[in-house]
């Protein structure tokens, strides 16, 4: 059994409370941190731990603590990243709704940290019961001392905030979510300057996924150094991996890093295998924006060795015959799947999400999902199989934002390992629109 | 609420949403009031029958002293507001990938027969149902799934779960 630095006393009954999560040790790193360390001694143990934003980008926490202007005489703010809305990820929703003191005390001691007075947590608005949980746990650290003024006897003051969104993928994008706390339309911001610099009300600011700041605590409580023995090189302590699709056991887990794909799969401490007694064909290991592997490649590197739960075991071989660890949104699809299908379904939501502030983002994503429509439907032509690559192609890099590149990934993806089922598709239309028609074919390796 | 209360004129909050903006408005700096639009919106359309007309957007322009060009181009941005009347319930199901290959289109095709609503168009006969198609819930380990208002019905290819939800649904 893996160690559960996050989830550990997720099953205890009432631990949505205060008082049975302190008796579990709550609570103990704002104490620690308050009383015992400088704002800086926080940041630097964050530092020593390697935590990685957990967010998709993987972004070394304490190094963007570190950014966060400190010499600007405007408030600075945290702001917890809790728009969880990648396809595939729901991890932070399950977090915040079963623990959700979990998250208050790390944004209590990451605020601490970042001399922030004010700080918010950003929900998506779809998550309104989860905002009402989140609500109470902060009504109740705020009754106990552990919010607003002097708390704790230190001299450091903080409130928190909740705050929903209101329907929209864009909106997890950092400065998009700023632009929505803000009262506007979620467009993403041209960068830099970075929030860092100008963040919210054009103060400084840093934007953390829940994950990464529920993850604060321990690294307090332990030290940096023990968290940073968890895990395999730059890839360190636990993860929370959200598993979806044709599995036994899909669900969230709490991950060592390091864990083998294969095992994570098919152990049963995991996701159980495969349903239906089927075999697996493709994976989308971190969150629909990253790149589909056929079975043989997420089981297994190019090079032959074991895949591995982390951000570079993943990554080994580049798009080429890797992809990504992302935000641990895990789907797994069986022999049955249609990848065109599937491909399809991504690209309409990218081309609805899309806040059409760029053309190759707007427009782009509008021909991918159009192409894809027409062959998912029979009416493909050859060419349209190279068409896509070059759309994707063309959004790649050119936008203001990532949800470009998230648009155009998963496409030039599917199309790189699944070639074949996309030419079956315009060879044998009639067959291939059969409802539960499914190419049995060979996944090409790249 | 029926429909024709909502569109009645002059929309006004109810005392206990008024005192819920007040609170709101706490949580921003005193010059960021727009900063509550988003919440504002989520309240009026809880209160209004599941959507903002434009006079209910011009009732949260006015609350929060913004012009009304502020809330719409907001109100239209985001897919959780709707902006025509809706059927008692809004069922909003998931379509995306995770939820596609485990059963969203069969799913849509049993809310349809069994509502008599179709997505992206009218809600039921009898005014009970609307459907509609949203992205990704955060709820992809137990598709297929749906939301109404704040609930979340997951694991919706159970034997019996769809008529189970409707019931409870038809009867409150
Ligand atoms: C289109 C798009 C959607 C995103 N959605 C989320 C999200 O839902 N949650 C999240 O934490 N980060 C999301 N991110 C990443 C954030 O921009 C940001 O990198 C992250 O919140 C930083 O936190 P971290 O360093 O703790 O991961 C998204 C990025 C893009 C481009
Ligand atoms: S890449 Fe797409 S989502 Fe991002 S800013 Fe441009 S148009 Fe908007
Ligand atoms: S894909 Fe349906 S909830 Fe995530």
């Amino acid at each position: 059994m893996g160690r559960k630095l996050l989830t550990e006393h997720l099953n205890v009954a009432g631990i949505e409370t205060f008082d049975v999560y302190r008796k579990h040790g709550g609570y103990r790193s704002v104490e620690k941190a308050l009383k015992t360390m400088t704002p800086d001694e926080v940041t630097e143990e964050v530092k020593k731990s390697g935590l990685r934003g957990r967010g998709g980008a993987g972004f070394p926490a304490g190094m963007k603590w570190s950014f966060l202007d400190r010499k600007s005489d405007k408030p600075r703010y945290l702001v917890c990243n809790a728009d969880e809305s990648e396809p595939g990820t729901f991890k932070d929703r399950h977090l915040m709704s079963k623990l959700p003191h979990l998250l208050v005390e790390g944004m209590i001691t990451a605020s601490y940290a970042l001399g922030a007075k004010a700080s918010y947590i950003y929900i998506r608005g779809e998550l309104m019961y989860v905002l009402r949980i989140l609500q109470k746990a902060i009504d109740e650290a705020y009754a106990k001392g552990f919010l607003g003024k002097n708390i704790l006897g230190s001299g450091y003051d903080l409130d928190l905030y909740v705050h929903p969104g209101g329907g929209a993928y864009i909106c997890g994008e950092e400065t998009a979510l700023l632009e929505s706390l803000e009262g506007k339309r979620g467009n993403p911001r041209n960068k830099p300057p970075f929030p860092a610099v100008w963040g919210l009300y054009g103060s400084p600011t840093v934007v953390n996924n829940v994950e990464t700041i529920a993850s604060v605590p321990v690294i307090v409580n332990d030290g940096g150094d023990e968290y940073a023995k968890i895990g395999i090189g730059r890839s360190t302590g636990t993860k929370l991996i959200s598993a979806c699709g044709h599995l036994n056991k899909p669900g969230i887990y709490e991950i060592e890093m390091g864990v083998p794909v294969e095992e994570f799969i098919y152990s049963d401490e995991y996701c159980g295998g495969i349903w239906k007694g089927r075999d697996l064909k493709a994976v989308i290991a971190g969150g629909s924006s990253v790149p589909i592997l056929p079975k043989e490649l997420i089981l297994k590197t190019a090079a032959g060795e074991n895949r591995l739960m982390t951000y570079e075991s993943l990554a080994d071989g580049g798009f080429a015959t890797g992809t990504m660890l992302g935000s641990g949104g895990f789907i797994a699809m069986d022999e049955t799947t249609c990848i065109v299908k599937h491909t399809w379904s991504l690209a309409r939501f990218y081309h609805h999400e899309s806040c059409g502030q760029c053309s190759p983002c707007r427009e782009g994503t509008g021909w991918l999902e159009k192409v894809l429509h027409r062959l998912e439907h029979g009416h493909g032509h050859e060419r349209d199989i190279d068409l896509l690559v070059s759309i994707a192609k063309q959004i790649e890099g050119n936008t203001i934002c990532p949800l470009g590149d998230a648009a155009a990934w998963p496409v030039a993806a599917a199309v790189r390992h699944f070639r074949h089922e996309f030419e079956w598709h315009v060879r044998e239309p009639k067959a291939a629109t059969q409802p539960g028609a499914v190419y049995r074919g060979e996944a090409v390796l790249a | 609420m029926s429909l024709t209360t909502n569109t009645a004129a002059a929309p006004q909050f109810s005392p206990e949403n008024q005192r819920e903006i007040a609170r709101l408005l706490t949580q921003y700096p005193p010059e960021r009031k727009k900063s509550a639009l988003l919440p504002v919106l989520h309240l009026a359309q809880a209160q209004f029958g599941g959507w903002v007309s434009p006079e209910v957007q011009d009732l949260v322009a006015d609350t929060l002293n913004l012009k009304p060009i502020e809330v719409y181009e907001v109100a239209t941005f985001y897919t959780m507001f709707n902006l025509k009347a809706v059927g008692r319930h809004v069922l909003e199901v998931c379509r995306t990938g995770p939820c596609l290959i485990r059963g969203a289109d069969e799913l849509m095709a049993e809310l349809e027969q069994k509502t008599g609503a179709t997505f992206g168009g009218a809600p039921s006969p009898d005014g009970m149902f609307s459907l509609k198609e949203v992205e990704c819930l955060a709820s992809c380990g137990t598709a297929p799934m749906l939301q109404c208002r704040e609930d979340y019905h997951e694991n919706l290819d159970r034997p019996g779960a769809v008529d189970a939800m409707l019931t409870k649904l038809r009867a409150s």
